[in-house]
């Protein structure tokens, strides 16, 4: 079983029905959470806020707009569309959308990386942290929970889908291309993968660090269905590949979403840059990332 | 007590085989993955009978770890299985991350463990995976001694809500618990009561253990055999309670001496009762090709080698 809540004291609050009316309302909570995720890192000066920003249009989208969720949270996860991060460092984008969400109290986010708490680094099951069904942080792994996750629900006869999120770097993992393969061989098509296409990994470029070549044409090679979202950081444009995506699940292939998004997005001085992969603004870099990103929802 | 026979020669894999087909007949959550060994594994009764709940996953041992993990996201209960190499060193941040620190209900399942998997050489005998498992937090590890505890611990697992490293092997070997016997996660068994010196045998060793206990007998000296089939968590009150009576004792398993079982003794008898102890096991080495009755005499691995430790030990007491 899952350790019990060390120390301080929430219980997770049912999951409210989705009242996401426009995109409008969409683009406030994602500057909402662009506002918890700069003030999350900058608390414990440490974490990955680059990939995060780049990611929050995508996070806001799949929770309060394409995924069919039910009350509460269990493990199991049956009868709803589950989601899985592969690329855990951005965990703060991940835990201000579940807590936004209704997972957990939004207060939980004051806790993110100290000790005693369910907010880790990188997110686990181990905490018990609602909302999060695997823990992810080694690289190159959800891919395949993925699939597994997918495949028990065709076993459920459960006809909702599994949603994945990879970063482009996390490609250079070999046991994706193991996965990838199989996912088509075994004809998984309730599985929905996006590849956070930002161009950046912690060294550097992708470019610069490990050339990919041509990804879409990689999962096309590898028969699966690949799409593209050219303007992963525009509300409207997530929204309308993912639900393309959903669209052209169901029919033999598994679904690779191509997102292309800017890492850092939504503060100037961390965009189209490795170097805020993993490192948190000073107090003054907050001031401006937040002047850049004003109270929409309220901070917790 | 019961004198133990052997009812004739099987292989512990083909237990592990068996166990399965009667899960499959008998658990319907209970699902199979196999990474193109699905003949040494003895998969094929399990897989005709429940073609749907079986996954060829192809030679990709760390895909398959994940996807096991993923299966128990709506409550299936994934048996993987491959040789203990491949099940463990080959993918062991998959174990790590997807199974054990997420707290995942998979059943590693591990053939051709330790030097008797023979001709195949080094790359193949793993002789540090009970070390590698046991010090992942919350892992539970196996090693059986026979087809019959094989069959029993097969099916015992998929009662247990948790990561498992189930462990056995390749050759026939004698098969001499009883198929009806009981297996309890956790519990070692005492096959021979004794009073002189305790040998602690698991896997492959059992028999070799009591076969050395018959040698010693006609040398006069009285050797209690306890069956470890569950490394961790190691039931250490029955190691403590016999070495009360004996006041030493001999560890044996077809592992690597670092890491194995007689280090996790070791650790209990040291801080709790300590007594000399006697380790057989291989010594930090590799293994190599040959048959494996040629590579367990060579290595030490045998009831001539416990029965000589067992000599050396009450020495030292």
């Amino acid at each position: 079983m899952c350790s019990p809540h060390k120390g301080l004291i929430f219980t997770a609050v049912k999951l409210p029905n989705k009242n996401m009316a426009n995109i409008t309302e969409l683009n406030q909570l994602t500057t909402q959470v662009r506002r918890d995720i700069l003030r999350m890192v900058h608390k414990v000066n440490s974490g990955h806020p680059g990939g995060s920003l780049g990611c929050a249009e995508f996070f806001v989208a799949l929770y309060n707009e394409v995924m069919e969720l039910k009350e509460g949270f269990d493990m199991d996860g049956k009868e709803e569309d589950l989601f899985f991060l592969s690329n855990g460092h951005i965990s703060p984008v991940f835990y201000s959308v579940l807590a936004r969400r209704g997972y957990f109290p939004v207060e939980e986010l004051n806790t993110f990386r100290l000790i005693n708490s369910r907010l880790q680094g990188h997110p686990t099951t181990h905490e018990g942290l609602p909302g999060i069904r695997m823990a992810s942080g080694s690289l190159g792994q959800g891919m395949s929970v993925a699939i597994g996750a997918a495949q028990a629900k065709k076993l459920n006869k459960d006809a909702h889908l599994v949603y994945s999120l990879h970063g482009d770097g996390e490609l250079q993992e070999g046991q994706n291309w193991e996965a990838i393969m199989y996912a088509s061989a075994k004809k998984v098509d309730n599985l929905i993968a996006t590849i956070d296409l930002n161009g950046q990994q912690i060294d550097g470029s992708t470019d610069h660090v490990l050339h990919m070549g041509d990804v879409a044409a990689k999962f096309k090679a590898f028969d699966w269905e690949v799409l593209s979202i050219e303007k992963g950081n525009d509300m409207e444009a997530v929204i309308e590949g993912l639900q393309k995506a959903k669209a052209l699940s169901g029919k033999g292939k598994p679904v690779c979403v191509l997102m292309h998004t800017v890492m850092g997005n939504g503060v100037d001085f961390m965009m189209h840059t490795h170097a805020w992969h993993g490192k948190a603004p000073n107090d003054e870099q907050l001031a401006n990332g937040l002047a850049q990103n004003a109270e929409t929802l309220g901070d917790y | 007590m019961k004198k133990y026979i052997d009812t004739g020669k099987k292989d512990t894999r083909s237990g592990f085989g068996a166990g399965l087909a009667h899960l499959g007949r008998t658990n319907k959550n209970v699902v199979a993955l196999c990474a193109d060994l699905i003949g040494s594994l003895k998969m094929d009764e399990f897989i005709a009978e429940n073609p749907e709940r079986f996954y060829q996953i192809g030679i990709a041992e760390a895909n398959m770890i994940g996807i096991a993990a993923g299966l128990t996201i709506g409550g299936k209960i994934p048996f993987t299985g491959t040789f203990a190499n491949f099940s463990t060193g080959r993918v062991y941040d998959q174990i790590r991350q997807s199974v054990a620190y997420s707290n995942k209900n998979v059943k590693i399942c591990a053939s051709h463990a330790g030097l008797t998997l023979g001709e195949d050489g080094a790359t193949h005998q793993i002789l540090e995976d009970i070390g590698l498992m046991k010090m992942l937090p919350g892992m539970v590890v196996i090693n059986t001694c026979d087809y019959n505890q094989t069959k029993a611990a097969t099916i015992a697992i998929a009662d247990y809500h948790g990561p498992v490293y189930l462990r056995f092997g390749r050759p026939a070997v004698a098969n001499f618990t009883p198929p009806d016997a009981p297996f309890e996660i956790g519990k070692a068994l005492l096959l021979q009561e004794g009073t002189d010196v305790t040998i602690v045998a698991t896997g492959h060793l059992v028999w070799e253990a009591l076969i050395a206990a018959d040698a010693l007998a006609e040398k006069g000296i009285s050797a209690e055999v306890i069956n470890i089939h569950t490394i961790k968590p190691l039931d250490e009150a029955a190691i403590l309670a016999s070495v009360a009576k004996t006041s030493c004792v001999v560890t044996a398993e077809e592992h690597n001496i670092l890491g194995g079982l007689g280090e996790s003794v070791a650790r209990t008898l040291a801080s709790k009762h300590p007594v000399p102890q006697e380790f057989i096991g291989t010594n930090d080495t590799f293994g190599e090709s040959g048959t494996p009755a040629q590579l367990m005499e060579k290595y030490g691995l045998n009831a001539a080698a416990i029965t000589k430790a067992c000599e050396k030990v009450i020495k030292r007491k």
